[in-house]
């Protein structure tokens, strides 16, 4: 714990004037390991796309400060010279090549070789493979890791765990590795893999390795980290001893900003006992946002935030209730089941869904606002159409009319019903469907990260707007999004996921530190492994 | 202050006008404008080039109409075209064995020729949806496995009327004449009337007028802005609750339809109902003509249908007479005619990804 790797020296960054990252100091010493923790959001991935030198800090006006790699300070413009300095990534996503054997991955692109006739006439690329220095070499980085797998081994089939470890292995591989970086690697493993993985890294940080551990995963950083630096909205907040510290500190640090929380009006009275949609066992098939068994009671004229870190599942429950993602389960909806993955039905039974993915699910860019907010209620609810001998045709007028009160009521900014949506502002898009959703007239309403993408005026604007939905016309609204801070604003309670499970339930005026354990999946280590969740 | 507004407002429409039609239609436009002037130094008089580009525009432009649908549902143009034109020669080849002749003959085509198009631009559709991705390469060869299939059928089936077989053997002829059955230009001297020396084929207009307002009232349709929502945006049609694979279908069935009643109309124009091998490569210059109207790979409308058809086949018929003039003894019109053609649907393919 002497010799200084890696320092960051005041290292800022800002895209298009937005800052992302401000004035960040910390380094990592030899030997040590360094847990990095933060929201999504907080600057953690700007900070190593710095270090290894991505194109999309170049391309964006570079950073400043300075990045001291082993005393040197070093400007590092692509991910090889990042190589060269020494510095290793273990990707979260395995970049193995399944029909090779472990050593041919180890040893990818740095081949030991011998020369041969042909390579002597045509180059070093025919060079002879020499197959049994490089499964020496392979040997010793799997023996580092206490890896007794067979190194001529295909990687193909191999369980999850250890190829996270061939992963590791060609990094310690390359000579001259004085820093690696693991980029939440415990997300994929199971417990038992995760603890080996753990100890590996206790032993490559023996060696002299100077390690930038990389977790949302609190009980790993506490067990396994010298210290531990915590992010939040691209400022450092604190590098700490986790001698010093403990779960519940770092978890409030992590959260923990200024938020103006207007306090809930909670008008206890709209809110009935009534459960209006309850949710068993719901298991949902979206890519990246696994939903992997919840249930969830939802009461009439409530507003039910879902909160959690991004790939932990919270956008899968709308998106598989409403049938765009395959799902399976249970859903009850004012009494009577629904159909899962029959979107018509779902929408029909007077559901409306807002999707987080504006551009792609929710609007049609190059067709009128008028079109995009009547859609839905035309093909579902048979709205907006006039009948002409036989045919169902559209009713401009309707159409037309009730885009210009949607236009007025939410303040949508355009110059015409007319224009199309693809020129909108994020806000306004978003304001336009809001505005499909309402001319569905539903009972129930599922938003999705309603204010991603959009500037700060228009996010106050919409959560105002759907404060509004909730008194004055009773509805019922499940809203999920990336930022507590919006949902600790309007929901009257917050439904935690994490791993694809409800981690817990929590009033939007509880603690910090109690939102932070929850989301990073750490609270049974205060409250002794007591997984019921909190009513 | 109200001057420069009117300024702005004037130039923002002619903007918004050029963009709404696209560069290469007003080089096309260009070009044809040259042509024609350039017929009229060579001696070619403008009027008799004017009413055969009426004409071929007339023959062809339902062909060109049965691309809208298709493009709108999402899967592109329409290049197994030939599968609805051999349903209209098969209902054409049918009503001559009836011993049908004149009006009744082409009444009879036209309604025979709509239940087969159902039934194989279904079986088409179907076809589609299980390519998805790659629908306009499996379309092209779909058609040309139909044409061949075709083929075979008009050899081997055992029709009997003597104005269509060979003089000896079996099987139909290549061309089948439609003055035999009285039908040659019944829709194109319907109502004709000729201004300036340049003739209108009213009828052939009229026809195509009446199934382009269709067309366009179906996409006004719930259906149809169904099928058109499937087309832009799959994951938004999917999130509100359509059955996009059944759009597809039933739009790829309305083509299907369009392409048989197109060549119908472009038949009695021509006067010959051409078999085998003719079909094989129609579905290109109906794609070329929608794509020059500004259509892209993903969205067409009704006027695109127009303004392709007439400046395509008004280039088409112009250009032809007037290299013929300009370079006697050689073949470079016809060259001239599928370099013309194939870069112009060279150029919309590329832009496939960007109009989607």
């Amino acid at each position: 714990m002497s010799e200084t790797l890696l320092c960051f020296k005041n290292v800022s960054k800002s895209y298009y004037g937005n800052t992302v990252l401000s004035d960040i100091c910390f380094e990592v010493s030899a030997g040590e390991i360094h847990a990095l923790i933060g929201e999504n959001g907080a600057g953690k991935s700007t900070l190593m796309n710095i270090l290894f030198g991505m194109s999309v800090i170049h391309s964006t006006g570079g950073y400043e400060g300075d990045v001291i790699i082993d005393g040197k300070k070093t400007f590092i413009k692509t991910p090889f010279e990042a190589l060269d300095a020494g510095v290793g990534m273990v990707h979260q996503e395995f970049m193995l090549i399944p029909g090779f054997t472990i050593t041919e991955n180890i040893k990818l692109n740095r081949e030991i070789t011998t020369p041969n006739i042909a390579s002597r006439v045509l180059g070093k690329r025919l060079e002879t493979l020499d197959m049994v220095k490089m499964d020496a070499d392979a040997r010793k980085a799997l023996d580092t890791l206490s890896m007794d797998i067979e190194e001529f081994t295909l990687v193909e089939g191999l369980p999850v765990g250890h190829k996270q470890f061939i992963e590791i292995a060609r990094e310690i591989d390359k000579t001259g590795i004085k820093i690696l970086v693991f980029d939440e690697p415990t997300a994929v493993l199971t417990e038992s893999e995760a603890q080996n993985l753990l100890a590996a890294m206790r032993r490559l940080a023996q060696t002299g390795i100077g390690i930038l551990f990389i977790s949302h995963r609190l009980d790993e950083i506490i067990d396994v980290a010298d210290r531990v630096t915590v992010l939040r909205d691209g400022q450092l907040v604190k590098t700490m001893n986790t001698k010093d510290t403990d779960v519940v500190e770092i978890a409030q640090l992590m959260i923990g900003r200024e938020v103006t929380i207007t306090p809930v009006q909670t008008d206890a009275k709209k809110i009935s006992d009534e459960v209006m949609l309850s949710v068993k066992d719901l298991h949902v098939g979206m890519p990246g946002e696994m939903v992997r068994g919840i249930d969830l009671e939802v009461r009439r004229g409530e507003i039910v935030g879902i909160g959690g870190l991004a790939g932990q599942g919270k956008l899968g429950i709308a998106n598989g209730i409403m049938g765009t993602y395959p799902s399976t389960g249970e859903v009850v909806f004012n009494g009577n089941p629904l159909a899962l993955n029959d979107p018509r039905a779902t929408l029909a039974s007077g559901i409306a869904f807002v999707s987080e993915d504006r551009k792609g699910v929710g609007l049609l860019l190059n067709e009128s606002i008028e079109l995009n907010i009547a859609f839905t209620a035309m093909q579902v609810n048979g709205h907006f159409l006039s009948s002409l001998a036989g045919w169902n045709l559209r009713n401009d007028r309707e159409i037309r009319e009730n885009a210009e009160r949607m236009i007025k009521d939410l303040d949508i900014r355009c110059s015409s019903s007319l224009q199309s949506t693809g020129s909108l502002s994020g806000g306004n898009q978003q304001k336009v469907c809001v505005a499909r959703a309402l001319t569905q007239k539903p009972q129930f309403l599922f938003v999705s990260e309603p204010t991603r993408g959009i500037d700060i005026g228009a996010k106050k604007l919409i959560l105002d707007l759907l404060l509004r939905l909730s008194e004055e016309y009773g509805m019922t609204i499940v809203m999920t999004s990336s930022e507590l801070a919006e949902l600790r604003s309007i929901c009257n309670r917050i439904v935690i996921i994490c791993d694809g499970r409800v981690e817990g339930i929590l009033p939007p005026d509880a603690s910090d530190a109690e939102f932070g354990l929850m989301m990073s999946g750490s609270r049974g280590l205060t409250k002794n492994a007591d997984l019921e969740p909190v009513h | 202050m109200s001057d420069s507004t009117v300024k702005a407002d004037l130039s923002y429409h002619l903007k918004s006008a050029l963009s709404g039609v696209g560069i290469p239609t007003i080089i096309i436009a260009l070009f044809w404008v040259l042509t024609l002037f350039g017929g009229h130094f060579v001696g070619i008089s403008i009027q008799s080039l004017l009413s055969d580009t009426l004409k071929r525009a007339g023959m062809n432009a339902v062909l060109v109409l049965a691309m809208v649908p298709a493009i709108q549902s999402g899967t592109g143009p329409n290049f197994a075209l030939p599968i609805g034109i051999e349903c209209g020669l098969f209902a054409m080849v049918c009503s001559i064995e009836m011993g049908l002749m004149g009006v009744p003959w082409l009444l009879c085509s036209a309604a025979l020729c709509i239940p087969l198009a159902v039934i194989s631009g279904y079986a088409y559709g179907k076809l589609l949806n299980a390519v998805k991705g790659s629908e306009m390469t499996i379309a092209t060869y779909t058609g040309f496995s139909v044409t061949a299939l075709l083929a075979l059928a008009w050899l081997t089936l055992p029709f009997t009327n003597p104005k269509m077989g060979w003089m000896m053997g079996t099987g139909l002829r290549e061309t089948i004449q439609l003055d035999a059955v009285g039908a040659a230009q019944i829709l194109n001297n319907f109502m004709m009337f000729s201004i300036g020396g340049v003739d209108v084929p009213t009828g052939l207009f009229l026809v195509f007028g009446v199934l382009a307002l269709l067309v366009w009232l179906f996409f006004r349709s719930k259906m149809g802005i169904a099928i058109s929502a499937g087309g832009i945006n799959p994951k938004f049609a999917l999130a509100a609750g359509l059955n996009i694979d059944r759009n597809r279908i039933w739009a790829n069935v309305l083509s299907t339809v369009l392409g048989a009643l197109g060549i119908i109309i472009y038949s009695q124009s021509f006067g010959y109902a051409q078999l085998y091998t003719a079909p094989l490569l129609m579905a290109f210059p109906a794609v070329a003509a929608i794509l020059v109207g500004g259509a892209s790979a993903s969205r067409a409308n009704v006027s695109n249908v127009v303004i392709g058809v007439f400046l395509l086949q008004g280039l088409f018929t112009t250009s032809l007479p007037v290299t013929n003039e300009l370079f006697r003894g050689t073949d470079l019109s016809e060259i001239m005619r599928m370099v013309v053609q194939n870069g112009i649907i060279l150029y919309a393919l590329t832009q496939v990804k960007r109009g989607g």
